[in-house]
Parts: C-alpha cells; sequence; structure tokens
C-alpha cells in the first residue's frame, strides 16, 4: 500500500545508454517514481569514439546513447566521470576477468556502489537497474545478483524491475513505493520479451550495440591492452594508464616491433588529424614527399628503431611503390630531422608485429 | 543585444562525453543569466551539447562550426538545486 502522506520515492536509475536499462527505468517512472539517471565515464566506453574521429564513419550516429535514452524517458542524467577510480576495477578485478579483460562482475559491483555513493548524497531512495537474470553469462547470472547487491552495500535498495519478480522483495517494495506485480520476470538471452515491452512502451528506436558497451568485451581492444600492460612490465613498469593510452588503443594500426616501443599508424585522415594532436607527447611521424598516414611512437625507439619506424610509415604512404621515401620525424623536444629511407615491402612485415 | 560571455570552456580534443561532463561541471559554478561558450572539436557534441541542455532547461543561444570546431554558447536558465538538502545515510 502506497502512503500518499510520505514524498515521492526517488531512485536513480545506472543507464548505459541500452535498451534495458531504458525498459528498467520506464517500469519504474510508470509507478510514480522520481527517476533521475547516472552514467559512468570509465573510458572504456564504445560510444562514438571511433566514429568522431574516422572520416569514413560521418554519417554514422554519434549521438551519446545514455543522454539520447534519458531525454527519451524525460529524466535528467548525470555523467560521472570515474577514469581514476575505475583503474583499480581493471587492474585488480576481485572476481576475475571475462572472456577479454572484462572485469564485468567486479564492474557491476563497483557502479552500484558509486551509485548507492550519489544517492545517499542526493536524497535519492533507491537504485534501478537494467539486468536481466541470464542475460550475460557473468555479471548477470543469478548467483551474481546477491553478490552485486552486497558488496555494493545497495543490499535490499538494489532494484531490477526487468527481472524482479525472480529476485526476493526489495526494500521499494516493501515500502509500497512500487507494486511487485508490474515489476517483471524475464531471465534469459532472448531479448523477445524486451522488445515487447519496448512495443507497448512505443520505444521504437534504440542503440543496440553488440557485446554490450563496453571495448572490454571486444578481442581485438582487450589484445591492444594486454599488449600495453606486458610492454610495461617488460620494461619494469607498472600497469597503470592515463585516458590517453586507452583512448589510443582505439586508434589506428598497432604494431609492435620489439618490447621497448609501439608504432600507431593512421588509417585515413581523421585519425591522422586526431593523432596530431598528440604531437608534442610523442615522436611522430610522416612522409615529406608524399600524402599518407602520420605515426606516433609510445615507448623510447633508438635511432635503429626510427629507422625501422619511418619505412613503416613509407609502407602505408602513397611513397609505398617508390624505390625510397623521405620521412620526417618530429622528436620530444620539437626538433625535426629527416630520414630518406626504402618503403617496407607489405609482405616482409612480420605478422607478429601487428597487435 | 549583445551576449557577454561569462566564461569559456576549452574541450577542444575532447571525446563524448567529456566535454558534457566538463560543461556539466562548468555550469555548477554559473549563475542564472550567465552565458558559458564551450569549444569542442568533436562533431558528437552537436548533438550531445543541445540534448543536454533541453535536458536542465538551459538555453542553447548559439550552436555553430566554424573551421572543424564547435561553439556553444548556453544560458543558465535555472539552477539545479537537486535533493541533496534530503542527503541521508541508508
Amino acid at each position: 500500500m502506497k502512503d500518499t502522506n510520505k514524498k515521492q520515492p526517488r531512485a536513480v536509475s545506472l543507464i548505459s545508454g541500452g535498451l534495458d536499462s531504458m525498459l528498467a527505468t520506464k517500469v519504474i517512472i510508470e509507478q510514480g517514481v522520481h527517476v533521475e539517471g547516472l552514467n559512468f565515464f570509465t573510458g572504456f566506453c564504445v560510444e562514438g569514439h571511433t566514429h568522431a574521429i574516422r572520416k569514413h564513419d560521418k554519417n554514422k550516429q554519434k549521438r551519446n546513447n545514455a543522454l539520447w535514452s534519458a531525454e527519451q524517458l524525460g529524466i535528467k542524467l548525470h555523467i560521472i566521470d570515474i577514469v581514476e577510480e575505475y583503474k583499480d576495477v581493471l587492474l585488480n578485478p576481485k572476481h576475475g576477468y571475462g572472456a577479454h579483460m572484462n572485469p564485468c562482475l567486479d564492474c557491476k559491483v563497483f557502479m552500484v556502489k558509486k551509485a548507492k555513493q550519489w544517492a545517499e548524497e542526493n536524497g535519492f531512495d533507491f537504485i534501478i537497474t537494467g539486468e536481466v537474470i541470464g542475460q550475460r553469462p557473468k555479471s548477470q547470472r543469478k548467483s551474481a545478483m546477491p553478490v552485486i547487491a552486497q558488496e555494493s552495500g545497495a543490499l535490499s535498495r538494489l532494484l531490477r524491475p526487468l527481472c524482479a519478480q525472480l529476485l526476493p522483495e526489495t526494500y521499494p517494495e516493501q515500502q509500497g513505493w512500487v507494486d511487485r506485480e508490474k515489476l517483471l520476470a524475464f531471465s534469459g538471452r532472448s531479448r523477445k520479451p524486451q522488445m515487447a515491452l519496448a512495443e507497448k512502451f512505443n520505444i521504437e528506436d534504440y542503440a543496440q550495440p553488440a557485446g554490450g558497451c563496453c571495448v572490454l568485451t571486444d578481442d581485438s581492444y582487450s589484445d591492444k591492452l594486454v599488449d600495453m600492460w606486458q610492454a610495461r612490465i617488460a620494461n619494469n613498469k607498472d600497469r597503470d594508464y592515463t585516458l590517453d593510452d586507452i583512448m589510443l588503443l582505439k586508434i589506428g594500426r598497432h604494431l609492435r616491433p620489439a618490447p621497448h616501443y609501439k608504432i600507431i599508424v593512421s588509417r585515413e585522415e581523421g585519425e591522422t588529424n586526431y593523432l596530431s594532436g598528440y604531437r608534442k607527447q610523442y615522436i611522430s611521424l610522416r612522409s615529406s614527399r608524399h600524402s599518407g598516414p602520420l605515426a606516433i611512437i609510445d615507448g623510447t625507439p633508438t635511432a635503429d628503431d626510427l629507422q625501422l619506424a619511418a619505412r613503416i610509415v613509407a609502407r602505408f604512404g602513397q611513397g609505398r611503390a617508390e624505390p625510397e621515401d623521405t620521412i620526417e620525424v618530429q622528436m620530444l623536444d620539437g626538433q625535426r630531422h629527416e630520414l630518406t629511407v626504402v618503403p617496407y615491402p607489405a609482405e616482409d612485415i612480420p605478422k607478429e608485429w601487428y597487435v | 543585444m549583445s551576449n557577454h560571455i561569462t566564461q569559456t570552456l576549452d574541450a577542444r580534443r575532447l571525446l563524448c562525453p567529456m566535454p558534457v561532463i566538463r560543461t556539466q561541471q562548468a555550469m555548477k559554478n554559473l549563475q542564472v543569466g550567465d552565458i558559458l561558450e564551450v569549444v569542442c572539436t568533436d562533431p558528437g557534441t552537436m548533438h550531445d551539447i543541445p540534448t543536454w541542455c533541453r535536458m536542465y532547461q538551459h538555453e542553447v543561444l548559439l550552436a555553430e562550426e566554424r573551421e572543424g570546431e564547435f561553439y556553444f554558447h548556453i544560458k543558465v536558465i535555472t539552477v539545479d538545486e537537486g535533493y541533496a538538502s534530503q542527503a541521508e545515510e541508508w
């Protein structure tokens, strides 16, 4: 029974930008609860980064899906930068990684914990998520549900509207803020119940990111991340990273001829423009004779390594079929010099150099 | 009518959603009537910043591209107080 003397209950909803969090939020809004959204930026969110950078992706959708879905729901969205705090989740996941470098369960615990803190500080009463039992192999299996509630400290103030009927009664239900009968019992990997509910709510347009909204579930991205860490360990550094480090893993071809340096070569004009923003932080190379890519070097290359890098840059430029090309190298102090090199024959570049 | 810019936020080279996060933070220190200028290079901001402004009922006085950069002038219409005064430990 709803106590009408009380204030309108307030829920904070974890909004990823996908359909499930949209539906979960809508189910609770329909019950008269005031809902606001939270979206956490880890640095690994898929969003439109590569689309924003790559010129040939110009026609692809560039909107932020979390913002867009919050607007469709008519709620406020608070986007929170957790890049720094997230490092510990990724570097030391208590529950380990999934199929790739995805610490999904620890990630969920962390986000719910942050949501709890935010809700307490901002006068909200409970948390909702779009989780569905069995939807994802690691973080959404049934046994993970109480782990998330427990370890985040949210306990019974964590409500999953899409599968709540399959889980124990929560605090908002006990308080009469939400009616359990109007919650759902979705489970498994099928998307049909969600699609039917979306139709009922007249939600026609929604993001359907393959593999979720996090690049850590992507094997190519995970390979680059592991390579970066291995190189750091080989060079007696820890695995700590900056936002630039993890952004650069999304850009260009990555070639590592030796543990102490990596060459990142742009694949098209948009990437060239983006990489040129890093020319003060990294040694960069570009042909001064032909149009072609810009490359930056991560690490501590020797003069011989720069010679090799110049040959690789020449291989991807318009002068690749010429007997030689001149590559301008800009050092960290801004000094420039030119190297005249023979472009590396494409078939001679060892496959294992490609990260 | 001239619009006096209270503060300029340089969000060049930042990719989505960082320009929105920085805008969100900058707006917290502004008063009703103030105008925030935001300069971005991520084309996605042409969609996201106006969306965020609609959500918080701020007025976008200008949103235009100039030589690959995106300029926004945002007028603070309301200050979002939220419910922080009712903060409570669970």
